[in-house]
């Protein structure tokens, strides 16, 4: 093993059922390193990270530590801590109603002769800690008095001081700002000179050219490289996160349209949510398929659900129809003939304790009124309608939705929408973990309610089939509206738009 | 071979029946009292008899164990009903409901009786009045409970609680610290018989029957449980989660100011401090033997009624058996630690993984 | 650069002391002419509560852990009818408080075990407790049973011992000094207390407490043994809750099914009223000493006062009960929109 290495892993191989979450991927960590772990949404990451720290059970290869004979395997996270491996997550795992000394070494509390713990000296060495890093922090203050960054600082001061050779940050910048951000790198930095070895996962591309030395690429579960941040510039970067060769659907792009004269469906004016989408414009077409393109965490999600009323808009305007509106929930998006089929299928789609039936017509039934139930008779109807046109499979339409595969899950979930004939219908994500085939068939279908006169916002990781599909694309990065791209969209162009910087 | 697969398929569905628990607990206490009544040489079937007795003062009535239960039954049913549809949407329940029986019987005779009187022959206002009263009075502790969970966000328990200890108190001021006693028979007949049959029971099918009528002809039942299976979800389809589990709570109430109606027609008085005490408990008790998961979600009405009957057969069935009525609370809380034990995941997934190695063995 | 922050727990704290001294006042002004300035009032709120201390101080650290206890008004008068019976059979009052505080170990063993390690919810669990409790109550003993001086000697005379103040006394209408005393349940609630806060704040399973009701899954994530904590948490508090059995015992001298009813929720409502936060990980026994003092001083004042009805005392807590998690729920709204 080459001198310097602390980890590496070696054809790492794991299944979930019926699916290849990772095929033979390698990873390679040096001391006093700091090397970024990317790939879009699926590509494997967290699964990766989840294996090493011993959270997954991998089924094939083999880790290697500095320092320790043979192979390595952990089972929990504290075989993990115990080989040096420690890990902060975006959601920090501290108690806020602890100071920050007590969350530093609660669990392994210096003690006084008579048993007690022994405040005094846990805060001196807190103070110094915390000091060390940089970070000035009065350490018996409560953790909730503090800012995430400084939560997550203390979070990574409780790895350290543990004693680790191997820190995976997990996104931990997803909730910063800039300021805090900086905060964050100058401990990276004062770590790695230490010679700790850090792996950086982040959606911001940014970061990674700020901070890293190290890149290494997974897609689809497999290994796509490893390479330094000078031979991979942004727009490579992007094209090996998102992969050119995924693509061999067929061309199924229908003729351009100018739209701009169409009727206005959507305007918005100004529209933000504090801390997550901050103002935008924006005016959507009667007929359009508008894309909303940016890396995961850049707000594309988050512009669709301001529009929608699912995160209520901070401040701004919004016209639909030419008429000012004001959503304050979804019901009332849903009134002005909207629908959106939100990105996290489980937290927010399906409801999973009732039936397929039950969750086609829940959208439709909640427009009706509590007390306007629609008749059995139609309300069969309308689940056979779309498990047929939809081919959803599944054993019968009152089959609990959570015993569906996932594909079969969203289709139901998007047949909810159909169910209500929405004017305007946001798609997030709606080919997320669905097969090629079905993929082809929602961008048909996509495609086809535009040529209804319908109006989609499609959102999604894959750029290839949002080129395929839209007429228009907004950009977004780090929660801002950056760039809006219509004629002839390719995705290189709209790879460049996402990674920015260098046009 | 082919019989085998049927029996197992059988096996499995009997398994997933969701009256399973209920109905296998009713039977269990019919099979004491068969038992015992065998035993201490009495028909064995005694139970199940039902006689048309002469009395003095109802006149003809129907008599026996099975009316009994179903009668002295009623309350805790009405209770479980609102108590079923809070724990499905807020995945909580509401400890106040025995209070707030008390609150709504106060209320009712003070009314009734007029303030300040302590025994009263003449109804001070008109009946329909008190009746009225005691439903508005349920339902507005409903709507106050309701307000701090769905609204202010308060868990539920901790919100009920104020109530729990104070809607019984301030019963007891609307009678002036005393025990109101409204002689007159047109107040009894809701804890009385109308022809042969007791009216509790009436009462409580009229209740049930509002309740599976509107889970039925509305979509209710859909809304409050795909609110209390996944909230966040329910709010993007459209759903007001806050208002439907508001409503929950109104409807809870309501019932329990039915309940206390009952309960103080049948003593013709509102004894504040003893009207629905522990009723709160029982009501629970027959929402978790109904086979419904007390952490929210799918919820399954009959269970809970089944479950309720069957509290009240057990509770018979340990008078009968020489168990005075302060002792009885040992044999729930056994009961209740019985039934919760055996749905525990950690219990669950010992049991699977023990059948899971019985078929490797078999195979 | 060290200006200690006051944080919103500390403001409820304050809050609670400082209402626990308008009442206090309150009461002194409107009834100086009945008694209520001299010091001995304020004992005897501290002799009729001492049960009540120790008790809350038990709930307290379950309600540190996020989770809830509400077995311990019955489980109070199982203990008391356990001494009634136990002395009227003749055993000693030592050996009788030795298996009291067995039966709370074991009691709280089984329902730390449901709760910790088989993962059911805690109010389910001691709501079972709490019926269990109180059938036995019946089981060993269905009439009231007075503990006399005939029957044990010992424990009647720590019943009835004074333990004078030298200070603080008044002369009574006749003319004779009346001096202040205290009686031995209170000195045995105030080292409870004590103890309970020593406890909380310095030794390990104390702040496990705290962290894990701050956040249960970190608490796992970082290392600690949740189950075994939680439910030590339940056999912390029925065996607090057999001390205070006993406390209270030593004030009514009988047992009775009927006994300390509702006491759990009183017990509950002074640590609300003391800032602990039924959510889990904040307060502190002092805060809940203090919430038992607004709940005696509220019954004092009734009971001085004479003419108001009885069932004033509940619903004047119930309003502070309302009042505080009003509060509560504003200050966590705030923090909320903060972050």
């Amino acid at each position: 093993m080459d001198q310097d290495v602390v980890l590496t892993a070696r054809g790492i191989t794991m299944t979930f059922p019926g699916v290849k979450a990772l095929s033979n991927v390698d990873f390679t960590l040096r001391k006093g390193e700091i090397h970024a772990l990317m790939g879009e949404n699926g590509a494997g990451k967290s699964t990766l990270i989840k294996c090493l720290t011993g959270i997954n059970d991998y089924e094939a290869g083999e880790m290697h530590i500095a320092g320790i004979e043979g192979p390595v395997k952990n089972h929990s996270t504290r075989d993990a801590q115990n080989v040096g491996i420690s890990t902060v997550y975006q959601e920090v795992n501290l108690c806020p109603n602890l100071s920050v000394a007590e969350n530093l070494f609660i669990g392994r509390e210096p003690m006084t002769k008579f048993g007690t713990i022994d405040r005094k000296s846990y805060n001196k060495r807190s103070q110094k800690i915390m000091d060390d890093l940089g970070i000035s922090v009065d350490v018996t203050q409560n953790l909730e008095n503090y800012s995430l960054a400084i939560q997550q600082m203390v979070a990574i001061a409780r790895a350290v001081d543990m004693d680790c050779k191997v820190l995976i940050l997990d996104e931990p910048t997803s909730s910063l700002d800039e300021e805090e951000v900086e905060k964050l790198f100058k401990v990276m930095r004062m770590l790695k000179e230490k010679g700790v070895g850090i792996i950086f996962v982040t959606h911001f591309l940014e970061q990674v050219y700020a901070v890293c030395d190290k890149i290494t690429v997974l897609r689809n579960g497999n290994f796509v490289g490893e390479f330094t941040v000078e031979e991979l510039p942004r727009v490579k970067l992007v094209a090996a996160m998102m992969g050119k060769d995924l693509d061999d659907l067929a061309e199924i792009k229908g003729e351009s349209v100018d739209y701009s004269k169409s009727e206005m469906e959507i305007s918005a004016k100004g529209l933000a949510h504090v801390g997550t989408v901050k103002p935008f414009d924006l005016d959507i077409h009667k007929g359009e398929v508008i894309g909303v393109g940016g890396l995961l965490g850049s707000g594309r999600s988050e512009l669709a659900r301001s529009i929608y009323g699912a995160d209520r808009a901070n401040t701004g305007t919004l016209k639909v129809k030419d008429k000012e509106v004001k959503i304050s929930q979804p019901i009332d998006a849903m009134n002005l003939g909207m629908g959106m089929l939100p990105d996290d299928r489980k937290a927010e789609g399906i409801i999973g304790d009732l039936t397929v039936r039950e969750n086609i017509i829940l959208a439709l039934q909640a427009k009706n009124g509590m007390f306007k139930r629609l008749p059995k008779a139609k309300q069969d109807e309308i689940a056979d309608r779309y498990i047929d046109l939809l081919s959803i499979k599944t054993a019968s339409k009152e089959t609990l939705i959570k015993q569906l595969s996932g594909g079969n899950q969203q289709k139901c979930i998007l047949a909810r929408w159909l169910a209500t004939n929405p004017d305007f219908l946001i798609l997030d994500e709606p080919t997320r973990g669905i097969d090629v085939g079905t993929k082809t068939e929602i961008q048909k279908l996509i495609l086809k309610l535009a040529g209804e006169g319908k109006t989609v916002m499609f959102i999604s990781s894959e750029i290839a089939e949002m080129v395929r599909t839209c007429n228009r694309m907004v950009i977004m990065r780090d929660g801002e509206k950056v760039n809006e791209l219509d004629g002839d969209l390719t995705e290189e162009r709209v790879m460049k738009a996402i990674a920015g910087g260098e046009e | 071979m082919n019989t085998d697969r049927k029996k197992a398929h059988f096996l499995t569905k009997v398994k997933n029946w969701p009256l399973l628990l209920p109905v296998v607990s009713l039977i269990l206490v019919m099979a004491v009292n068969i038992v015992h009544d065998a035993a201490t040489g009495v028909n064995p079937l005694s139970f199940f008899i039902i006689s048309l007795n002469e009395t003095t003062s109802n006149g003809t009535i129907l008599y026996g164990r099975i009316i009994d239960i179903l009668n002295r039954g009623s309350e805790v049913a009405i209770l479980a009903l609102g108590m079923t549809l809070v724990v499905s949407s807020s995945a909580g329940t509401d400890i106040s409901v025995g209070s707030v029986m008390s609150l709504s019987a106060s209320f009712c005779c003070m009314l009734l009786a007029g303030y300040g009187v302590s025994s009263t022959n003449e109804l001070a206002v008109p009946l329909v009045v008190g009746v009225l009263a005691a439903l508005f009075m349920g339902a507005l502790c409903g709507a106050f409970n309701g307000t701090l969970v769905a609204y202010l966000g308060i868990q539920p328990m901790v919100a009920t609680l104020i109530l729990f200890s104070a809607a019984r108190a301030i019963g007891l001021l609307l009678c002036n610290d005393l025990i109101v006693y409204v002689r007159n028979d047109s107040y009894g007949y809701f804890g009385g018989f109308t022809g042969p049959i007791p009216t509790p029971i009436i009462i409580a099918a009229i209740c049930i029957a509002i309740v599976a009528i509107t889970l039925n002809k509305t979509s209710m039942g859909m809304y409050i449980q795909s609110v209390g299976i996944n909230s966040k979800a329910s709010r993007i389809a459209g759903l007001n989660s806050k208002r439907i589990i508001f409503l929950t709570y109104l409807i809870c109430g309501l019932f329990a100011g039915v309940a206390g109606l009952v309960n103080s027609s049948r003593i013709t008085s509102a004894d504040s401090n003893n009207i629905g005490l522990y009723y709160e408990m029982d009501a629970i008790l027959a929402v978790a033997l109904g086979g419904n998961s007390l952490g929210g979600g799918k919820f399954n009405l009959a269970g809970s009624i089944i479950g309720a009957y069957t509290i009240q057969a057990i509770t018979t069935t340990l008078y009968a058996l020489g168990v005075s009525t302060d002792q009885a609370p040992v044999f729930k809380a056994i009961i209740v630690i019985i039934i919760v034990a055996i749905q525990a995941p950690p219990i669950k997934a010992y049991f699977r993984k023990k059948s899971l190695e019985k078929g490797v063995a078999k195979a | 650069m060290k200006t200690r922050k006051m944080n919103s727990n500390t403001v409820l704290l304050l809050i609670t002391i400082a209402l626990f001294f308008v009442l206090y006042g309150g009461g002194c002004i409107a009834y100086s002419g009945k008694g209520f300035t001299h010091l001995q009032t304020f004992l005897n709120i501290l002799i009729t509560n001492a049960g009540l201390i120790c008790v809350a101080c038990g709930l307290t650290v379950v309600m540190l852990t996020a989770g809830i206890d509400i077995s311990v008004g019955s489980l109070v008068a199982m203990d008391c009818m356990m001494l009634a019976v136990g002395m009227e059979k003749g055993i000693g009052a030592v050996p009788m408080c030795i298996l009291i505080i067995v039966t709370g170990v074991v009691f709280g063993l089984v329902q730390g075990f449901l709760i910790g390690y088989l993962n059911i919810q805690p109010f389910i669990v001691t709501m079972a407790g709490m019926f269990f409790g109180r059938g036995m109550t019946a089981v060993i003993c269905s009439k009231q049973v007075a503990i006399t001086e005939a029957m044990n000697s010992t424990f009647y005379s720590w019943a009835n011992a004074k333990i004078v103040l030298p200070f603080g006394g008044y002369m009574n209408n006749k003319g004779k000094y009346m001096a202040p005393f205290l009686r031995v349940e209170v000195v045995i609630a105030l080292i409870v207390l004590l103890l309970t806060f020593l406890m909380l704040r310095y030794t390990k399973f104390g702040r496990a407490l705290y962290a894990i009701g701050g956040s249960e899954s970190s608490a796992v994530m970082m290392g600690l043994n949740v189950k075994r904590t939680k439910m030590m948490a339940y056999v912390l508090s029925s065996v607090l809750t057999s001390i205070g059995g006993i406390c209270f015992c030593l004030n009514t001298m009988s047992g009775s099914v009927q006994q300390a009813l509702g006491f759990e929720m009183d017990a509950i409502s002074s640590a609300v009223i003391g800032g602990t936060l039924l959510t889990g990980g904040v307060g502190n026994v002092i805060g809940t000493f203090f919430g038992v003092l607004i709940n005696g001083t509220i019954s004092s004042i009734v009971k001085t006062n004479g003419k108001l009805a009885s069932s004033w005392p509940n619903i004047l807590t119930a309003a502070l009960l309302f009042l505080f998690i009003v509060i509560q729920s504003i200050f966590a709204a705030v923090r909320a929109k903060k972050k």
